[in-house]
């Protein structure tokens, strides 16, 4: 599949010239032409509506940079003056919002559906892997991003996340202060997390191209996780995915617009439209929904360190993925028993969400009067879920489950035919 | 020609080895040189770290009540603490704690020479994560299951003497440094 031959043929005098010199409209062209498998579902075009959220952040951010101040005097008045008096500010402001919301939506989607059709596995790791490097540096920009607006939640979160580095044995204060440029979080911080927030998007696109370009290489992965095997098994990308990809971004554009129109505040924290001070804590310090999840991972041990290690490993797994999943089979249609596994990882990852945004000594399950599971032993559970599904049952299942038997092609999966197992789901 | 030491054929391996590590070094040198401002650049500049003292006046403090005032960007917290209070503090087994301290080495004396156990001074930050933990009179709930602070971001409990007792947070609230310089006036920093 690597390396298509490439069949475009300069046509102009000019076109020509450039081929030979410049062969950049070669490189256009054999990406629209690039053999697709022809049996791509929806769940694969939350790529092209991941660079289109990628675009919008960054052109909506640049437009945000040119009203915005990062000064703690008045960089929380700025984002207000943005909404109310600065021309379409009202409607911009809240795109760059809700697009970091619904750009995490998209790249969650996409994560799972790698997780589920197994594109992580030879040889898509490098895919999958600058996959986990593009989602690092999104939270982090995020992060950073969240602190711009000075609200209490902005500075207490910043204050948190850069506490955690105080749990660094030894250098750990010294790499805190070396990380804010002061005691605490202050006007030094909110200027260079400005500067980088501009930054990273940028770093973002570099690796997305390398993401873009190894899946090119090593070719797609598809629904029924078999290599396409003749021409009849592929598609042009263009039109029959551009098309595909476009009806897709349509409907994630209305939902989009959902938000931006109608419910531009929804998925904020009502404490952020207060400004920073530093002498009062909100009495309910909660993440962006995106980040609930590590969050309850974070409190679900009672030690800081080790909380901040499960954290960090919560992530790091993800970079190992490929050689702890030790089956040959890639789709999950085709493994009956780890479905149900990865079926239970989906809900458990609700449920740590559910447990960040709780007070962990509330109950979530009560059983009797005033008692029952509360969100602190349901995060811990639910934690060592998260952890097993990687490091015991994925390893495990490859090695004892039976699959079922694969279809002879992609063309045969997709029209029928003797060997076409579960393809209709 | 071709027979001598200096023909093309003869490669001098050590000498081309040498020149290969030297210049090498050179340049690991050079790149230290300038990573070292691109990177220290980020620590506390001089005004940063030089704006770090503050005086607060005790006799302003009611019994049972607590200041709080901004010290290099975070909060202190002066408690002026009830007979009650103190006793308490002073009553734990020291060996009982996660990070143990008694009452008095979470004192500094007064001009007199004496630890005066009413005045607890501290910095307001949670060893924890860094939130600002609650510890109002008078509030419920705010006083925390060992009747000093509570944090409200990750439920950490601090005793009457800011010493931690249940939760996450590793270490007992930080004692900033401060001296009496009046008999009712200490300068923090």
């Amino acid at each position: 599949m690597s390396g298509h031959l490439s069949t475009y043929e300069p046509k102009y005098g000019v076109t020509k010239w450039l081929d030979k010199r410049l062969p950049i409209i070669r490189m256009g062209a054999d990406f629209m032409t690039y053999p697709s498998p022809r049996n791509l579902n929806y769940w694969w075009t939350f790529g092209g509506i991941l660079t289109l959220c990628l675009m919008v952040q960054i052109i909506t951010g640049v437009i945000l940079a040119m009203h915005y101040t990062a000064n703690v005097d008045v960089a929380f008045a700025d984002v207000q003056r943005i909404r109310r008096d600065v021309p379409f500010g009202w409607l911009i402001q809240p795109m760059h919002a809700v697009g970091a919301a619904m750009f995490f939506f998209a790249v969650y989607v996409h994560m799972f559906r790698g997780l589920y059709y197994g594109s992580y596995k030879a040889p898509r790791e490098m895919i999958w892997i600058l996959g986990c490097i593009i989602y690092l540096i999104m939270m982090a920009t995020a992060f950073l991003g969240y602190t711009l607006p000075w609200g209490q939640m902005s500075f207490w979160g910043a204050t948190v996340i850069s506490n955690f580095f105080t749990a660094v044995p030894f250098v750990g204060d010294s790499l805190q202060q070396w990380i804010l440029g002061g005691y605490s979080v202050d006007n030094p911080t909110l200027n260079r997390f400005f500067a980088l927030h501009f930054l990273l998007p940028f770093v973002i696109a570099a690796v997305v191209g390398l993401h873009v370009w190894a899946m090119h290489h090593a070719g797609q992965n598809n629904p029924v996780g078999i290599e396409p095997k003749s021409k009849e098994d592929t598609l042009a990308f263009h039109p029959y995915y551009t098309v595909k990809d476009a009806f897709a971004v349509v409907v994630f554009l209305l939902i989009f617009a959902f938000f931006i129109f109608y419910y531009p505040d929804a998925l904020g924290h009502a404490d952020n439209y207060i400004e920073a001070d530093p002498l009062a804590t909100p009495a309910h310090i909660v993440p962006e929904w995106y980040f609930l999840p590590f969050y309850a991972i974070l409190r679900a041990v009672p030690d800081k360190l080790m909380g901040l290690l499960l954290m960090v490993g919560a992530i790091a797994v993800l970079f190992i993925l490929p050689w702890l999943d030790t089956s040959k089979v890639r789709s999950m249609r085709f493994r009956p028993v780890t479905r149900i596994w990865f079926i239970l990882f989906l809900i458990n990852s609700f449920i740590l969400g559910w447990c960040g945004a709780a007070t962990p000594s509330d109950i979530a399950i009560p059983m009797g009067e005033d008692k029952g599971l509360n969100f602190l032993w349901l995060s811990r559970i639910s934690t060592l879920y998260y952890f097993a599904y990687f490091l015991l049952i994925l390893p495990i299942m490859g090695m004892i489950e039976k699959p079922k038997e694969l279809p002879e092609s992609i063309t045969k999966s997709v029209l029928g035919g003797a060997s076409s197992g579960g393809a209709a789901s | 020609m071709s027979d001598t030491e200096h023909s093309h054929d003869h490669v001098d391996e050590e000498k081309r080895d040498f020149i290969y590590i030297a210049a090498g070094a050179v340049a690991a040198v050079g790149a230290g040189a300038i990573g070292w401002p691109l990177v220290t650049q980020m620590s506390m500049a001089a005004d940063t770290k030089a704006a770090g003292s503050i005086e607060i006046d005790l006799s302003n403090i009611d019994e049972g009540s607590q200041v709080k005032s901004l010290w290099r960007g975070k909060p202190v917290f002066v408690r002026h603490r009830t007979p009650e209070e103190i006793a308490e503090a002073e009553a734990v087994d020291v060996a009982t704690l996660p990070d143990p301290a008694t009452d008095n080495e979470r004192l500094m004396p007064n001009k007199a020479g004496k630890l005066d156990p009413r005045f607890l001074v501290m910095v307001g930050v949670c060893t924890h994560f860094g939130c600002v933990p609650i510890g109002e009179q008078g509030k419920v709930d705010a006083l925390g299951e060992y009747g000093g602070w509570y944090c409200p971001c990750h439920g950490s409990h601090y005793d009457t003497a800011g010493r931690i007792r249940k939760g996450p947070a590793p270490e007992n609230l930080v004692i900033p440094p401060y001296e009496f310089i009046s008999d009712t006036v200490i300068k923090v920093g």
